[in-house]
């Protein structure tokens, strides 16, 4: 059966080549994998090898020919002792017809038009669901509790990282689990974080449900290919087929006095990314309910931890189910002047500034965010309706940082209802100096609030 | 160290381990891994297959070698360079085609592609584009399985170019500590890109003692002889099994194509190829280690002929599938709990 031998495409970009030589002549046999022609592409000049075996019949396009265009038929092929057909190509007989398919499949991406994004759902927020009784206690032992909570819980679940058993955690979030999980459980690991990032994502692509702390989120940069590549994009890259339920912790953003490596905010690294959850606890509430939730999650969640938290105490639900959804902001303190947005530290801050502010007569709405991604848009636009006044806060740098991307996204969905532009508070845009005066300098005081507040009221 | 290395080569060639059916299941699955690659080949110069493509041919004894040693449940990983592993997993060549052309009934419905599928049923991880980061999860593989107490074990694939990345190290390391039941595969087809092993690693010419400093037993096996490449294998899983921790085997093989289709081939000469082709072609070796024991040639051609049937139904089926639909793009991007 006689069949066409097409122009090959030699690589993704190329249209046309030129057929700069034939190594075979008309009645020389073929068989797979012999180089039959040499091609100049757009790239280079390459060898074609031929695919199926027979003789070659027919050469239909001469060497030295320019712009043949791909698929288009160089040469007939034919069984050994087939006669060649007359004139012209055999598409019609047996030789592969992908040239009109393909056109039609590009046509076809070309036409389909672009499927809206999933709307925000632009609702007003529930309120809160009330766990009743409380007690004081520490965001480090808000922590401990829920990781110890979960791993009772589930036998999947277990914690890896640097120092995380015999030391008790190099910041004692750990304290005690080793003692109750044993070594199966909570797992020591040398100073590896590519390499345990790693095996921890290959465990978790079998379902078992890795915490991995690093000892600071600084060090996670040594680990964010498997992070982004190996554990966000695997669901999307396998069809849907295997998830990735993991939690990535550690204290995140400016410590105190530890100098530019250790001090850096990953909130808009992490929440840039498809395929992860990102959630920045404040409270030992936040903490205790977020970690949980994030270690149920069949996702990869990143939990942002911040140091000079874990000593802060807090009021916390005592229920041993207390647990807090992964996407819902809180609002720590209602107003009508102005909302204020902060995660994680900066809640403090915000919450500090709107003292300050009440005492001047302006009343404050503090967003907690609690979540980066998703991001509760919905309760901010929500307190923007009420407020018309809009002022960010983070620690983390200020392009293309947090602040930059809640003032898109209300400038979006609650333009109108604007009073006055938004305003970022972020921390200063160089890398952390040590000098503790300078270092007070490059970060958020409630006092850079007040004075964003004050020019929009 | 637990066991010396030792080279396998000079023992390579008439190893005895695959019995005639052995080499009659090992040449049907390296022909159908052949005439599917040549095919995929094809489709790409056709412009049914966009991007990237790493073809497999050349190195079929490795896989088809290793599966054969391997049950039920063993976890496989690899690169980028995976259409072979997916086969011989016993992947479906239809899904796996479909794939490659960006079909909804491929594999990852169609929003892998080439470089990107799995099978949670066939206990295939994947499909990894990033060199190397296969190696810490496939120790991953390997933790999960001893964490859960079974005895599997992670066959964990990757090339001599990416023997060189920091985290193989690393790899090595946590495996040999944790006592991890990993085979560390490495598929020295000599280049990486266009890097000769030579030029890439200066312990080029024995990558199978890259574990010693962790005690790692290594051993360099001919991986253009699928026998030797299945009594290898027999050996470093029965270790892995047995609780002793990762093993290390580097199979010396050749990728016939280019690193993906578009490689200009300037960085070795026509004849090196020829040469490999002529002289060490693994499913040649294996045709003629079958005529010679007797089966008939007629057998052959039948086997051919059934491969030449799966990979035509496999090329339809890729051709006549549906693109994905428009929806799907942002499906599968979080699980909905
Ligand atoms: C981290 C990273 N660096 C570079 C590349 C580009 N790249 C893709 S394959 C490849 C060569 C790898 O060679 P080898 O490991 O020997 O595998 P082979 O292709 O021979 O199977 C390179 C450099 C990549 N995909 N990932
Ligand atoms: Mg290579």
């Amino acid at each position: 059966m006689a069949t066409d031998i097409l122009m090959p495409a030699l690589s993704p970009t190329m249209t046309e080549g030129k057929i700069a030589r034939w190594l075979k002549k008309e009645g020389d046999k073929v068989s797979s994998g012999d180089v039959i022609a040499e091609i100049e592409t757009d790239k280079a000049t390459m060898e074609v090898e031929a695919v199926d075996e027979g003789v070659l019949g027919r050469i239909l396009v001469p060497e030295g020919t320019e712009g043949v265009a791909v698929n288009a038929p160089i040469a007939v092929l034919v069984a050994d002792g087939e006669s060649v057909p007359e004139a012209g190509g055999a598409a019609q007989s047996a030789g592969p017809s992908a040239a009109p398919e393909k056109v039609e499949a590009a046509a076809e991406s070309a036409t389909a038009s672009k499927p809206a994004a999933a709307p925000v759902a632009l609702s007003a927020p529930e309120p809160e669901k009330d766990w009743g009784e409380t007690s004081e206690i520490t965001v480090r032992e808000a922590l401990r509790d829920a990781m110890a909570l979960e791993m009772r819980r589930d036998p999947d679940v277990f914690l890896i990282g640097e120092e995380v058993g015999q030391y008790q955690g190099a910041y004692k979030v750990s304290q005690g689990l080793l003692d109750e999980f044993g070594e199966g459980r909570v797992i020591d690991m040398p100073i590896t974080e590519h390499g345990f990032t790693g095996m921890a994502t290959g465990a978790a692509l079998t379902g078992l449900r890795p915490i991995v702390e690093f000892m600071t989120m600084n060090f996670s940069m040594q680990a964010i290919d498997h992070i982004i590549n190996s554990a966000a994009k695997t669901l999307y890259m396998s069809g849907g087929q295997m998830g990735c339920p993991i939690v990535f912790r550690a204290p995140n953003g400016a410590a105190s006095r530890v100098g530019a490596q250790h001090s850096q905010c990953y909130a808009s690294w992490y929440g840039h990314v498809p395929g992860l959850k990102v959630v920045a606890p404040w409270s030992a509430a936040d903490a205790k309910g977020l970690l949980r939730a994030a270690i149920r999650d069949p996702n990869p969640v990143i939990v942002l931890e911040n140091e000079m938290l874990y000593g802060h105490k807090f009021q916390c639900p005592v229920d041993e189910d207390f647990i807090l959804p992964i996407g819902k902001a809180k609002i720590e303190r209602p107003g009508k002047d102005v909302t204020l947005v902060g995660f994680s530290i900066s809640v403090g801050t915000a919450m500090a500034a709107a003292d300050i502010l009440a005492e001047q007569g302006i009343d404050a709405e503090v967003i907690n965010l609690r979540s980066i991604r998703p991001l509760d848009i919905a309760t901010i636009v929500e307190s923007v309706k009420k407020t018309s006044r809009l002022v960010t806060v983070e620690e983390g740098w200020p392009f293309a940082g947090i602040g930059a991307e809640i003032v898109m996204q209300i400038i979006e969905h609650a333009f109108d209802w604007l009073d006055a532009p938004p305003v970022r508070v972020a921390g200063v845009d160089v890398p952390m100096p040590f000098a503790a005066n300078l270092e007070k300098l490059a970060l958020p005081q409630p006092d850079w609030v007040v004075d964003a507040v004050r020019k929009l009221v | 160290m637990a066991d010396t290395p030792t080279s396998n080569l000079a023992a390579g060639r008439n190893d005895p381990s695959l019995d005639t059916e052995g080499l009659k299941r090992a040449f049907h699955d390296m022909l159908l891994i052949r005439r599917f690659e040549e095919r995929a080949g094809q489709l790409y110069g056709m412009g049914l297959i966009g991007g990237f493509c790493h073809l497999y041919i050349g190195q079929e004894a490795v896989v088809v070698g290793v599966q054969m040693a391997l049950k039920e449940g063993d976890k496989i990983i690899t690169s980028y360079r995976d259409h072979g592993q997916m086969i011989a997993a016993g992947m479906d060549p239809r899904g796996v085609m479909a794939e490659l052309t960006g079909r909804a009934t491929g594999y990852s419905r169609g929003k892998g592609g080439s470089m990107h599928m799995f099978s949670r049923e066939k206990n295939f991880y994947g499909g990894h584009g990033i060199v190397g980061a296969q190696v810490a999860l496939g120790i991953g593989l390997a933790f999960a399985n001893k964490y859960r107490g079974t005895d599997e074990v992670s066959m964990t694939y990757f090339g001599e170019g990416a023997s060189n990345q920091g985290q193989v190290y690393e790899s090595f390391n946590l495996a040999a500590l944790h006592k991890l039941p990993c085979v560390f595969v490495i598929e020295n087809n000599r280049y990486g890109m266009g890097t000769s092993v030579e030029r890439s690693s200066a312990a080029s010419q024995h990558l199978w003692r890259n574990g010693e400093p962790w005690g790692i037993p290594g051993k360099q096996v001919d991986g253009m002889d699928v026998s030797a490449v299945n009594a290898a294998t027999r050996e470093a899983v029965a270790y892995c099994r047995a609780g002793n921790g990762p093993y290390l085997l580097e199979m010396s093989t050749y990728r016939y194509r280019g690193h993906s289709m578009s490689d200009p081939a300037k960085y070795r000469q026509r004849s090196e190829v020829d040469e490999i082709r002529q002289k060490h072609d693994p499913i040649d070796h294996v045709r003629s280690q079958l005529l010679a024991s007797g089966v008939e040639e007629a057998e052959l051609k039948a086997v051919e002929d059934g491969i030449k049937a799966v990979v035509a139904d496999a090329t339809e089926f890729a051709k006549t599938s549906p693109e994905p639909d428009p929806a799907e793009l942002y499906t599968d991007v979080l699980v909905e709990a």
